[in-house]
């Protein structure tokens, strides 16, 4: 493992009587990706900001290397920034915006015009130097941004969100370019996102948050197989959220019937949240499934079809390849490890339900669209 | 085409009261009082050359002392909010309601001999000092009306200086000196510019200033204007001359200073 580089230890951030942080802890290490997660007002810009420098928390430290820097100013620490709106120097070209760091640091005029090529070579403006600021459109003003942090070579780069302003598809190619640079200049990222795709995409770690707390840390993986709440499991990718009770270790009971699933380590009889994932669950004629129901709804998505399924009152979404008619009969077969057991948090009987699955769908991508507005402040 | 019927009443103001007006003045300019072609308004000008050398030395020194008085101004009224944020911006609004000739008229008695000024040095056994008539009491006068004429078009590019921006320059390791002389300052120099604009040219054109704290001593070109068209030395042709030369200088004045502006931008570029 590598070693520890970042520790904020028992972070907490009120305006007025307004958490923010809610005692956070949380470590970052050297050269790793690292992703904070979660809708607007979770706290994830500011703990950017605190590691940035340019907020001071209301209680609780900060280390760097093992070094308290709670009262160091940003221009003394060894961390760049990549903002939100790139807030490039206008009245400056795109060389003298790169070459803005070394020239305070008073680098001599041939390193700097070395340094400041290779950089805009790293990401792909190579030759792009005299240019105006304006002249540039949004994904290459983003490279340019970049390019001026990681010119001072910094050991930390933060990044606010900033594939944030630009259309999808230039997000996901800037979303393989920023890993791609990642591992070329082999130094740490820590990346303020609401979009979970972003996240899973490119990130080493993911801290998924909300409300100021920590919800879960792991691989992007692991984040996706196993989320440790409804929060998590609802805002990564879509989730079934189900009622359950995990009767004894690995078999689960839902509607009344036990399940085989692979979770251990419940008291017997533990009410717990079942989260299936609408990809897991296989359709198969009335006879063989394990659970009936009746489809209510279809959407046809390209790839597949997104079909809500009414169990009992319930309404479940499945993706699907197979077409199944409105108002059809199915059967449904999820395999053992189709099922993740979580225990009740205060988050359960929140999410998971897609009753109002339409709707929903498309308030949750404008609700994340308006997130990204509101981080901007 | 919609939009080109629409620009027509100013086109037409822009004629009759901007375009007219200094073509009358050019005309007037080069005839003499018979009618005639001539040359003789410009080489009869000569005799006011300190008139002109000291109209343009006092605005340049009004304008300076603005740029030196105003900058810091509206930089803080800029960073500050709240209500000191609104008080400070009353405070220079304030004198702008207020009739010109009475603020330059009150300048008047505070400047006076036995204004209230030298009535309060004279409390210490000082002065009394002669402050009325004098240059400086114009130079003052136009400080004091032109002032949030700076103040205000600098105020207002500071205010819109993106926060984010000075993130940047803080984050890749600019102390505030840094953050202002590289990033704050070149930013906001369009508004020192129109700023300069605003303040150089009715200062050097004034008039009314010079008249009331000036005295009879000293002649600027808006007095010399005001002579030949309104006073006893009754003369619109060279008055005429007198302006046109004076606008020429200002266009030349301000097109230098605008291209310096630029050439400024050219090298923190």
């Amino acid at each position: 493992m590598s070693k520890e580089l970042i520790r904020l230890s028992d972070c907490v951030m009120k305006y007025d009587d307004e958490v923010i942080l809610d005692h956070l802890n949380l470590y970052i290490n050297d050269k790793e990706f690292l992703t904070l997660l979660g809708p607007s007002g979770c706290g994830k810009t500011t703990t950017l900001r605190i590691i940035g420098g340019f907020q001071t928390p209301t209680s609780g430290d900060v280390f760097f290397d093992g070094k308290r820097i709670n009262n160091v100013p940003p221009h003394k620490r060894k961390i760049n920034t990549v903002f939100q709106k790139y807030a490039l120097f206008t009245h400056m070209n795109i060389f003298e915006n790169v070459a803005f760091g070394l020239r305070i640091q008073k680098r001599p005029e041939a390193e700097i015009v070395r340094r400041v090529e290779e950089a805009l070579e790293l990401v792909n403006l190579p030759g792009y130097g005299k240019r105006s600021v304006t002249s540039l459109s949004g994904g290459q003003q983003q490279r340019v941004a970049i390019a001026r942090a990681i010119v001072n070579r910094p050991q930390v780069l933060l990044l606010d969100e900033p594939l944030g302003a630009l259309d999808l598809k230039l997000r996901k190619d800037m979303q393989v370019e920023l890993k791609n640079i990642q591992r070329e200049v082999g130094i740490t990222f820590i990346y303020v996102t609401h979009d979970q795709e972003e996240a899973l995409t490119m990130s080493d770690t993911v801290v998924v948050m909300d409300k100021g707390n920590i919800q879960q840390i792991g691989t992007p993986i692991d984040i996706y197989n196993e989320p440790k709440n409804a929060f998590v499991a609802d805002f990564i990718g879509e989730s079934n959220i189900i009622d359950g009770v995990m009767v004894e270790d690995k078999v689960v009971k839902l509607y009344g019937k036990k399940f085989p699933c692979l979770d251990t380590g419940f008291a017997p009889n533990e009410p717990v949240d079942v989260v299936i994932r609408p990809e897991d669950i296989d359709i198969v004629p009335v006879e063989q499934g394990q659970l009936t129901g009746t489809v209510t709804e279809v959407i046809f998505k390209g790839m597949h079809y997104d079909i809500i399924v009414d169990f009992q009152g319930f309404k479940w979404l499945i993706q699907t390849t197979d077409f199944s008619p409105e108002g059809a009969k199915i059967g449904v077969k999820i395999d053992p490890d189709g099922f993740h057991v979580m225990k009740k948090s205060t988050y359960s009987g929140k999410f998971g339900d897609y009753s109002s699955y339409s709707s929903e769908y498309d308030e949750l991508s404008e609700a994340s669209d308006e997130e990204g507005e509101e981080d901007e402040e | 085409m919609k939009s080109k019927a629409i620009s027509f009443p100013y086109v037409g103001w822009m004629g009759l009261f901007v375009i007219a007006p200094i073509l009358i003045i050019t005309v007037y300019a080069f005839t003499s009082a018979t009618g005639g072609f001539t040359l003789a308004n410009f080489q009869d000008m000569a005799q006011y050359a300190s008139a002109f050398g000291r109209s343009f030395l006092l605005a340049a020194v009004a304008t300076v002392v603005c740029v030196l008085i105003g900058y810091p101004m509206a930089y803080y009224l800029a960073r500050e909010t709240g209500w000191l944020h609104r008080m400070a911006t009353m405070l220079i609004m304030l004198p702008m309601w207020m009739n010109f000739l009475l603020r330059t008229y009150s300048w008047k008695f505070l400047l006076e001999r036995n204004g209230l000024i030298n009535a309060f040095f004279d409390l210490f056994g000082l002065g009394p000092f002669q402050m009325i008539d004098t240059q400086g009491a114009i130079v003052l006068g136009m400080i004091y009306n032109f002032l949030p004429y700076m103040v205000l078009p600098i105020f207002s590019v500071i205010e819109k200086i993106d926060p984010k921006v000075i993130e940047a320059a803080q984050d890749l390791g600019a102390n505030s000196v840094t953050v202002f002389r590289r990033v704050i300052f070149p930013l906001s120099l369009p508004g020192v510019l129109s700023g300069i604009t605003m303040v150089f040219i009715p200062s050097v054109s004034t008039f009314a200033i010079s008249r009331l704290l000036g005295g009879s001593k000293t002649l600027l070109l808006g007095n010399l204007i005001d002579m030949q068209f309104l006073g006893g030395a009754y003369n619109p042709h060279l008055g005429s001359a007198i302006s046109l030369v004076m606008m020429v200088i200002v266009m030349v004045c301000m097109a230098l200073m605008n291209h310096f502006g630029d050439g400024e931008q050219g090298v923190t570029l």
